[in-house]
């Protein structure tokens, strides 16, 4: 039970980071939503698996590759992989901000039950993922190989390969340039201003619906930038993906409190190793089991996040 | 639309009538209900499954379910996302139980409902201290890990899951057959009608009020000496034991149960039922049950996008009657006396 624990630590370690850094990206669709309406983004898995599409329809629509097409070298491959990130990103952007226009906006505008609005993103997350599967006929697509996965390093038995070492950098960048951008830019000042107190916000002269507007978007882009990594990384993606990605991502957020960006760096990395390790002792059919079983643990024990925000009780 | 409101009219009708034409309109409305499956020749007729069947599944099944979540969602406002769960828990009891022991389906019932319901209290203790959404969204992965478990462990058959589940022995010298259902629509309406029973009950006394004062504002009734944490573990735990009586009566409707017949699209199906019909209202719930349930065999073309429909209706309907078709009143008082003798 222990022993492919122990002798593959340090590979799991790796891909357990790789996954992480994924999540971490998800996770700040979740959290940056969070924290302007305080409310789950329920359609948050869907913009995920819209995005991975994303990069599919650049690398397969775009630059004519298919499954037996050569991988790519040199700067074409910068110009695809970019295409694909860029692709994606957009996708899942644009998603995002039709989920707020559709089932947000309006319900918002009203002042109804958190109960009404949250039903109708459930119900616009099942539009997005059904209109996917009717799209792709329930089948899973593959994504063309556009990156060689060649070995770079060898370090105490792991192996460090090109895609994974892609998407701990990328990603890394991505994160850091949009906790930047909520720290330092007008309109990160914006959106904290906003997740701090609303009323004041608005009498402070602060486009309300802008900002949440922008917020959606910010997590979107976050969100579909995974969905290209996970597209590098696993090659493969489905119209039902969003929910396990999207549970753990979730997950990923509550651990380092949701609502607060630099917790989620923290929640996904921590997470995706802990799936790792776990599907390596009790074998992968459990991950969603052990997933789950952190979140409850976390949620019982530290329910403001290892990196606090007091969410037990409704605020004014 | 703003003039005439089928609730209020209803309620109306109600309220106008003595005690007598209460019990007759009762009567009359159990009546037609139990007369259902004699409808089949009619514009009812379902093209492809058989019409008998369909009443009891999705039918009168959905129905129960969309009841016993409207106690949790509907009542005290909790969103719970995993409502396939105690269904699962009580079709897997049936199975196990019938193939494992000699015990019948009535006798089996009892013990669905209460595996159901530890189940309920087991996940409600920790997590019913959380909010709605961190509730909807634990109770989401509660439904996904039961399903897991169904198809991983060896004594549930994993995927290939339970045949053979027994034939519920006969009722009053009636056989049970399975081309022939009416009687166990009649079961099921039994079902549903003490159902409606125990919540008419419990919605004026000291539960409904508690509940109705925690959907309305938490805070407030735990300030008024309302023990909140209590009374939204005995919601939970009731619907839960409904889902499980659900469970029992679906796996002897079906005779075979495997895990990918409780996906989180039932829970989901279940939710836009009550969603649809008007959350806290049920009649408006059964109402929900039945169309979502009937609707999808009635036409069969639009059955691949289903669950687009579905998605695009709760969306629409919650933006543009975010109460529901049926809505419950505005302020339901808090103590209807007269309503008490339903």
């Amino acid at each position: 039970m222990f022993t492919v624990f122990i002798d593959q630590f340090w590979q799991l370690t790796i891909s357990g980071i790789a996954l992480g850094f994924i999540y971490v990206l998800i996770a700040l669709g979740y959290t940056m939503v969070y924290g302007v309406l305080r409310m789950i983004n329920f359609a948050n898995s869907e913009i995920f698996m819209w995005g991975t599409f994303g990069a599919i329809v650049a690398s397969r629509d775009l630059f004519g590759y298919d499954q037996t097409s050569e991988p790519a070298h040199g700067a074409k491959l910068a110009l695809v992989l970019f295409v694909q990130l860029f692709a994606s990103m957009a996708f899942a952007g644009i998603t995002a901000v039709v989920v707020e226009f559709v089932a947000y906006r309006r319900l918002r505008a009203k002042g109804t039950n958190r109960l009404a609005t949250l039903i109708s993103a459930i119900g616009m997350s099942m539009v997005l993922s059904e209109v996917m599967r009717l799209l792709t006929a329930s089948r899973p697509v593959g994504s063309p190989r556009i990156l060689e996965k060649v070995i770079l390093v060898e370090v105490w038995g792991a192996q460090i390969r090109l895609d994974t070492l892609i998407t701990i950098v990328a990603a890394g960048a991505i994160f850091i340039i949009l906790e930047r951008f909520v720290k330092l830019s007008r309109m990160g000042k914006a959106i904290r201003a906003v997740s701090m107190n609303e009323d004041a916000a608005k009498l402070m002269g602060i486009n309300l619906n802008r900002v949440i507007t922008t917020t959606f978007l910010v997590g979107g882009l976050a969100t579909g930038a995974a969905g290209f990594f996970y597209i590098t990384v696993y090659e493969y993606t489905k119209f039902n993906i969003g929910f396990t990605m999207g549970l753990a991502a979730f997950t990923a957020a509550v651990i380092g409190g949701i609502g607060n960006i630099r917790g989620a760096f923290f929640g996904g990395v921590s997470l995706g190793l802990a799936e790792v390790y776990a599907s390596a002792i009790l074998g992968t059919q459990w991950k969603s089991v052990t997933i789950f079983i952190v979140l409850v643990l976390v949620l019982l024990f530290k329910p403001s996040g290892l990196f606090g925000e007091a969410v037990t009780q409704t605020r004014a | 639309m703003k003039n005439f409101n089928l609730r209020d009219f209803g309620a109306g009708i109600w309220e106008r009538s003595n005690r007598y034409q209460r019990i007759a309109i009762v009567l009359l409305v159990i009546t037609l209900a139990a007369l259902l499956p004699f409808a089949g020749a009619s514009f009812l007729a379902t093209p492809v499954a058989a019409y008998d069947a369909v009443l009891v599944y999705p039918v009168a099944i959905f129905v129960l379910m969309s009841l016993g979540l409207n106690i949790v969602v509907g009542k005290s406002g909790m969103l719970d996302l995993g409502y396939v769960a105690f269904f699962a828990i009580g079709a897997y009891t049936n199975g196990l139980l019938s193939m494992h022991t000699g015990l019948n389906t009535w006798e089996i019932m009892p013990i669905g409902i209460g595996a159901a319901m530890f189940a309920g209290v087991l996940l409600g203790i920790p997590t019913l201290r959380l909010r709605g959404d961190y509730l909807a969204i634990v109770t989401l992965g509660f439904g996904e890990i039961i399903r897991i478990v169904a198809l991983n462990v060896s004594w549930t058959n994993g995927p290939n899951g339970i045949s053979g589940i027994q034939m519920p022995p006969p009722i009053l010298g009636k056989e049970f057959a399975l081309d022939d259902q009416k009687l166990f629509f009649w079961v099921v309406l039994v079902m549903i009608l003490l159902t409606i029973w125990m919540i008419r009950r419990l919605t004026v006394r000291r539960p409904g009020r508690a509940w109705e004062a925690i959907r309305q504002d938490e805070d407030a009734a735990e300030l008024m000496g309302v023990p909140t944490l209590k009374y939204k573990i005995w919601s939970f735990t009731l619907g839960a034991a409904i889902g499980g009586a659900a469970g029992v009566l679906y796996a002897a409707k079906n005779l075979f149960i495997s895990p990918e017949m409780f996906t989180l699209n039932v829970s989901i199906l279940i939710l836009a039922c009550v969603v649809f019909g008007g959350i806290g209202n049920i009649w408006g719930v059964i109402l929900g049950g039945a169309i979502l349930g009937y609707l999808p065999d009635r036409i069969r073309f639009i059955s691949d996008a289903r669950l687009l429909v579905f998605g695009l209706v709760l969306v629409v309907v919650m933006n543009f009657r975010p109460d529901g078709l049926l809505p419950r009143k505005k302020r339901e008082k808090a103590i209807v006396k007269k309503g008490v003798n339903a």
